[in-house]
């Protein structure tokens, strides 16, 4: 056996949720941010974008079903766009009604993701997953 | 005053009654500064929340606000779902078990409510928000449901010449001022409904 494989402790990488008001949005940018942090094992991203109705709007049930979905144990980090979307997370949060070890990251949507997708790709933890996608923050373009 | 579940009860279908009635209305007042959908994501919700209600019947008035404000988080759509969820939820577990409550206990759990709210969206007073309306209402509460309804009522009216400063309204600055909040204007329904629930007695 090679170390560490399958060992039963290892929760594997963490996983991420991308909540957008619109669910074309969160595929994009999940299919994005999956081609650029391509280049080995990738780790789990989920979109819950838009209503249930396919709709502009913000889906508990899609948000919740994605976080389990992608919870292998280590933890998930969730980013949101705007509004009801940073609101459907927190108030999912403050009812325990996420996978323990969720955490919001406050991030720019699109280069938060990007970068917790690199660095939960690269094994991570979930803080430190959540300080990559908040340095997005940083990253200055003049 | 004794206020049992058969009072929640009412207030969640004089709720839905009045969002239902007053729709267009709150849709209109979101087209001014917001996204024209309020008056369709209440009406949504609180249909689901009736729902919700008859499907489960709930046998305290914690749970019955519980169970409404997990049904508004789950099916409302915009921030009005997680905003008034919060409220109802938050409220829901002040009350806690107990068979009934009074006018003292009421109060006590909007206030929770309220709290919750502020802290989720991170407003305050003169935002124009829903707390414009939430705040006076809880206030006047002491004095009685239908002294809150008036105090909402007049809390909601007051935002007309407010700078939105949360929310898509805030993206407008200066051209939000002169339209009523439309959350405001909600949370002023669901006040009012309070005095109907009595009423429906």
């Amino acid at each position: 056996m090679s170390e560490g494989a399958n060992s039963g402790t290892d929760p594997g990488p963490v996983g991420l949720v991308l909540v957008s008001h619109s669910a074309q949005v969160a595929e994009s940018v999940a299919r994005l941010a999956r081609d650029l942090a391509a280049g080995g094992a990738v780790a789990p991203v989920e979109a819950a974008g838009g209503t249930d109705d396919g709709g502009v709007g913000t889906s508990s049930e899609r948000v919740a079903a994605a976080a389990r979905r992608v919870d292998g144990g280590a933890g998930v980090v969730v980013l949101a766009d705007l509004g009801s979307a940073v609101l459907t997370v927190r108030a999912l949060l403050a009812e325990d009604e996420l996978p323990s070890g969720t955490r919001l990251a406050d991030a720019p949507f699109l280069e938060g993701a990007v970068a917790a997708l690199v660095a939960a790709s690269a094994g991570a933890d979930a803080e430190a997953v959540a300080a990559a996608a908040e340095e997005a923050y940083g990253y200055r373009k003049l | 005053m004794e206020l049992d579940t058969g009072f929640f009860l009412r207030w969640m279908d004089a709720c839905a009654r009045d969002v239902d009635r007053e729709a267009k209305t709150l849709t209109e007042l979101d087209a001014a500064i917001g996204d024209a959908d309020h008056g369709d994501n209440m009406r949504r919700g609180f249909q689901a929340v009736t729902v919700a209600l008859a499907e489960e019947s709930p046998a305290t008035p914690g749970a019955v606000l519980t169970l409404a404000g997990r049904t508004l988080i789950s099916s409302v759509g915009g921030a009005a779902g997680p905003l008034y969820g919060t409220l109802l939820r938050r409220a829901g577990k002040e009350l806690g078990d107990a068979p009934s409550t009074d006018l003292p206990g009421l109060r006590a759990a909007l206030a929770a409510g309220v709290d919750g709210v502020a802290r989720l969206g991170g407003a305050a007073a003169g935002d124009k928000t829903m707390l414009d309306a939430l705040l006076p209402a809880v206030d006047a509460l002491e004095g009685g449901l239908q002294a809150a309804a008036t105090a909402a009522r007049q809390g909601a009216v007051d935002t007309l010449p407010l700078l939105a400063r949360k929310g898509r309204a805030s993206y407008l600055g200066e051209r939000s001022v002169g339209h009523q909040d439309p959350g405001a204007a909600s949370s002023a329904l669901l006040v009012a409904a309070l005095v109907e629930a009595v009423g429906d007695e």
